[in-house]
This record gives C-alpha cells, sequence and structure tokens, in this order.
C-alpha cells in the first residue's frame, strides 16, 4: 500500500555539515517498508523546486512509528528541506520502488555503501538482522566527516570503513579494503548489496562478478512520478528500459547492461 | 453542487477532469493513492502499433516551473495492450481512453481499428504531437495536409469518440485545428508539450539524451490558454484544454477561454490524488459565483 500524506517532523538533526536528518511521524502506523524503498517529498516554494526529491529511507523506528530521511544538502530542493523544523509538515509519497533482497535466516550479507549511499542501508542492515541473518558493513567515504552515525551501524553489524584521504579507517576505496579478501575468500557463501555513486557501484560490481559473488545495487537515475508512470527513470537491462522508480531502485547486477 | 458533467460527442463525463496520456500510467499505478472512478476520465499511455523502447536515459530535466521529456513513446504496443492491460482496466468505472501514435497513417489507423474492438474503450485521443521521436509523431501535426491525413485515415477505422491532440509548436494552430475538424475529428485537446531545451553548464551538454525534449507544467500555461482561446473560436467542436494546470482555479482559465474539458498532466507527478481535488475545487468555484452549470463559463471570454 502506498500513501501519499503529510508527516510531522518530530526533530530535524544536524549530523555533520552538509547534512540534515529528518526524523518523520505520522498518527497512523507507518505500514510496510521495505530497506532499500524510498520516498518522494514535495518541496513547495521556488521556482526550481517544482517536482519532488527522490530520498531513501534511513530508518524506521518501530517503537516510536518514526521515519528517518538523511540527506546530504546538494541543491536548492534539500537546502529548502534543511531549514525544516520540529513540528513542521512534509508531504510525503511512500513507500516507493522494491526494495533490496529480504534477508534469510542463516545467511551473511555484505552491505557496501559509499557517501551518502550508506544511507539506506541502516534499515535494510537491520531488516536482515530481523530476518535472521548477519549483516556486515563496508562503507566508504572521502574522508571522516562524509561518513554519519557509524555508531548506529555498529549496533547491528560489524562496520569496515575507508576513506580516501585516511582520516577514518583504512585509505582508499572500499574495493581496496583488507576485510573483502576474508569476508569473500572462495567457497565463502556471501552476496553484495551497493548503494552509492555510480563509479563505486560498478567497482564493486566488477569485483563481485570476478569473484562470483551474488550481487544487487540501489541506482538513482533521475525521476518525476515515481510511481512508474512518466517512464522517465529508465535504465536499460536485459529485459529493455525499466523504470528504475518502479522495478529498482535495487536491480542484480546479471540484469543490467552495464560493462563490468 | 453544480453540474459539472460534460458530453463530448459519444464521450459521457461525470466530470470535466481527465489525466493527460503519460502522466498517469494506466491509472493502476495511482490505485492506492486517488478514487480511479471519480476522475472523469483516464487517458493512458501513448500506444503505438508495435512495441517502442523509447530513447535513451536521461529523458527528464527539472526547468523553471516544469520540466523537459523526451521519452519516445515508450510502450509495448497495441496487442500487448489488449491482451495484457485492458483486461485490468476495463471494469475502472470511468472513461478509459487510448492514446494512439504512430509513424506513418496506416499504422495510426491499424492502432485505431485494434482499439475499435475493446468495448470499454469509449475513445481514443490521437497523438500528432509528440515532439520526441523523429519520425512521426509531430511532424504530422505541423502541418494541416499531414494532420488531415491521419485524421482521416483514422476516422475510416475508427467509429467511436476520435479526440486529436495538438500541437503548439507550429505557426497558426487554429489552421490545424480546422483541418482536423474537416477531417472528422469529434474533438481535439490542446496543447501537447513545447519543444525545448536545456544545457547542463559545467558538462556543456544538454541535459536530455536527444538534446531537445518536450516542456510542460505552469511555465507553459499561458500559451496554453491563448492556444485553447484561438481554437475554440476557429472550429465548432470541442475543446479539451491542457498545459499545466495545477489547481482548479488554472482549469477555470481554461474553461474561460472556451474549453469544455480539461486534462492534468505534470501536475500528476506533484500530486497523485490532483485530479479528483481539482473536479471538486471546479465545482466549489461554480457554486461559490453562483453558476448551476458549468456550461454557464464556457467560452465566456469573447
Amino acid at each position: 500500500m502506498k500513501y501519499c500524506k503529510d508527516l510531522k517532523i518530530v526533530a530535524a538533526e544536524y549530523p555533520s555539515d552538509g547534512y540534515v536528518l529528518l526524523r518523520l511521524t505520522d498518527n497512523e502506523p507507518l505500514g510496510e517498508i521495505l530497506g532499500g524503498q524510498f520516498v518522494e517529498i514535495r518541496v513547495d516554494g521556488t521556482a526550481d523546486t517544482f517536482l519532488r526529491r527522490p530520498i531513501s529511507v534511513n530508518y524506521v523506528d518501530r517503537k516510536n512509528n518514526e521515519l528517518h530521511l538523511l540527506i546530504q544538502i546538494v541543491g536548492d530542493g534539500t537546502k529548502q528541506l534543511s531549514s525544516l523544523k520540529a513540528g513542521d509538515k512534509l508531504n510525503v509519497l511512500f513507500p516507493l520502488g522494491n526494495g533490496f533482497t529480504q534477508g534469510k535466516s542463516g545467511e551473511k550479507v555484505l552491505l557496501v555503501g559509499g557517501g551518502v549511499g550508506i544511507a539506506p542501508l541502516l534499515e535494510y542492515g537491520k531488516q536482515l538482522r530481523e530476518a535472521g541473518a548477519t549483516p556486515v558493513f563496508l562503507l566508504g567515504g572521502r574522508s571522516k566527516r562524509n561518513l554519519l552515525m557509524l555508531d548506529r551501524y555498529s549496533e547491528i553489524g560489524e562496520v569496515y570503513v575507508t576513506t580516501e584521504d585516511g582520516s577514518l579507517g583504512e585509505k582508499g576505496f572500499v574495493t581496496q579494503h583488507s576485510c573483502l579478501k576474508t569476508l569473500c575468500e572462495a567457497g565463502s557463501d556471501i552476496r553484495i548489496s551497493v548503494c552509492g555513486p555510480k563509479p563505486m557501484m560498478v567497482a564493486v560490481a566488477r569485483f563481485a562478478k570476478a569473484n562470483n559473488i551474488r550481487c544487487e545495487v540501489s541506482l538513482e537515475n533521475m525521476m518525476a512520478c515515481g510511481l512508474g508512470a512518466c517512464l522517465c527513470c529508465v535504465e536499460k537491462t536485459v529485459k529493455g528500459n525499466v523504470c528504475v522508480c518502479k522495478e529498482g531502485p535495487v536491480f542484480n547486477i546479471n540484469d543490467l547492461t552495464w560493462q563490468i | 453542487m453544480a453540474d459539472i458533467s460534460v458530453k463530448i460527442a459519444g464521450l459521457e463525463m461525470k466530470n470535466p477532469v481527465m489525466t493527460a496520456s503519460g502522466t498517469f500510467g494506466y491509472g493502476l499505478e495511482f490505485a492506492d493513492l486517488v478514487n480511479l472512478e471519480e476522475i472523469g476520465g483516464i487517458i493512458v499511455k501513448g500506444t503505438t502499433l508495435n512495441p517502442r523502447e523509447g530513447n535513451d536515459y536521461p529523458r527528464m530535466a527539472e526547468t523553471p516551473h516544469g520540466m523537459l521529456n523526451c521519452v519516445g513513446l515508450q510502450n509495448k504496443g497495441v496487442d500487448y495492450f489488449c491482451r495484457n492491460i485492458y483486461p485490468q482496466i476495463k471494469d475502472i468505472r470511468t472513461n478509459m481512453i487510448v492514446n494512439v501514435s504512430g509513424s506513418c497513417p496506416e499504422d495510426y489507423a491499424e492502432c485505431a481499428a485494434r482499439i475499435n474492438e475493446l468495448e470499454n474503450i469509449p475513445a481514443i485521443e490521437l497523438n500528432i504531437s509528440c515532439p520526441n521521436v523523429r519520425q512521426g509523431g509531430m511532424a504530422f501535426g505541423v502541418t494541416t495536409e499531414g494532420a488531415s491525413q491521419v485524421v482521416k485515415a483514422v476516422r475510416e477505422a475508427y467509429n467511436k469518440t476520435l479526440i486529436v491532440k495538438l500541437s503548439p509548436n507550429v505557426t497558426s494552430i487554429a489552421d490545424i485545428a480546422r483541418s482536423v475538424e474537416d477531417s472528422g475529428a469529434d474533438a481535439v485537446s490542446l496543447i501537447n508539450t513545447l519543444m525545448g531545451m536545456s544545457i547542463d553548464i559545467e558538462r556543456r551538454k544538454p541535459r536530455l539524451s536527444i538534446k531537445t525534449g518536450g516542456l510542460s507544467g505552469p511555465a507553459i500555461r499561458p500559451v496554453a490558454v491563448r492556444c485553447v482561446y484561438q481554437v475554440a473560436h476557429a472550429v465548432k467542436i470541442p475543446v479539451i484544454g491542457l498545459g499545466g494546470i495545477m489547481n482548479a482555479e488554472d482549469a477555470i482559465e481554461f474553461f474561460m477561454a472556451g474549453a469544455s474539458a480539461i486534462e492534468l498532466g505534470t501536475a500528476n507527478f506533484i500530486d497523485p490524488a490532483i485530479s479528483v481535488k481539482v473536479a471538486e475545487g471546479i465545482d466549489s468555484w461554480l457554486d461559490r459565483h453562483g453558476c448551476k452549470s458549468l456550461n454557464e463559463i464556457v467560452g465566456v471570454v469573447e
């Protein structure tokens, strides 16, 4: 079931420069939301923020009926979102998209995130844990200040970190982290879910393919409707052009036409 | 409660609000979010005789008060529609209308003929105005001869309500409307998108894969109102107005310019339930202004 309604802002927090974490709630229970699904937020105000903004679901706090959105402030729309305060209303269309593959008891899943792409992995990791699976996080960023709320991830699973400037964890890219060798050695039963900038996802997909590991990636093509109606956000797949907002945003790398 | 029901040739609608092709899927995508049966009519995705993959990504760019798109008529073809989609939508109690496109008059006619067989599709909207396909589409809509040729071919193959969607990318939209009327159209809808372009100045490249696209949203509304006004004064058949309508007041502007009904397009992306809200808003506007029926304001601007 999809909803389009005004949610109330419980709090707007600023975990680091250039980011805002919006905690939203509703009078009714939020309903089923899968890790990797996203919402579309209405941003009113200026001529240049006409369409809704797609934002991934960072966390669903079931106890307090809260939906958390971790937003990187990059343009006019996200700038406006960063000025919201507790008590304000936000019109949200949710939940959208397919989400990551649901967890099975006993399986191990490596969750690879880059930059603000780490956001949806928190809720997904939590849901994997609830399903009896073991999530392991490998998170990369330009520097320490791009990797937010790592303690939240540690509560759910093991966390490995890389930064390009070496300010936290191992220096370099996620695909260079030493943990990959042991986690993904031949015969290990692990699968990978990735969310981050495209070059990073391509690199991880290449690593997964070379090592014969099942891998899915979460795409963020520009979109309008979020419902599979306008056909603007298509990705080329083995089945032809499909909507990232409806058939995705999560795709198995074997279904894509990436050069990997 | 004013009377807001509308009759366009054989098409009877409970209210004058339709959803524009390509902005509302097959209606099913919006079923959780709005009561489809409260919408006057749903015009489903552009359908062609043969399947089309559409243009490459990126297909959209946000622009001031609007957006550009170059989807390029991606659809699985009319046979897929008849076999797989029609059974899912045929029992929705509103007017399900199919937007038909093609690249030659014969294809348009064949596509229309197959839809003619579907009992619960009371009308088609003929798209002779898509700016995003190189061959066909708008090519027919920009000359009176081209428009007439396609409409005549379809009229022979199709005996229910035939609406023809017009392009604003022409010198005289009134001339095109007249030729479409003379060729057998029951109604015209206008405007399709305006040809536009946007450039990413950092990358020094167009923001759309095929460089140009169709502009929609409130940015184009004054152009649409002008076109509706001109066409309403040029033809006797009903005019359906669209172009950047976001609320009931915008819709009223189109009625006053001469439209008998309206379509909502890009607005569906901002608010998936906008069509029903606009229908209710038209009703209450008429009540507030002491009008007993929508007809009282259609074409009041001389």
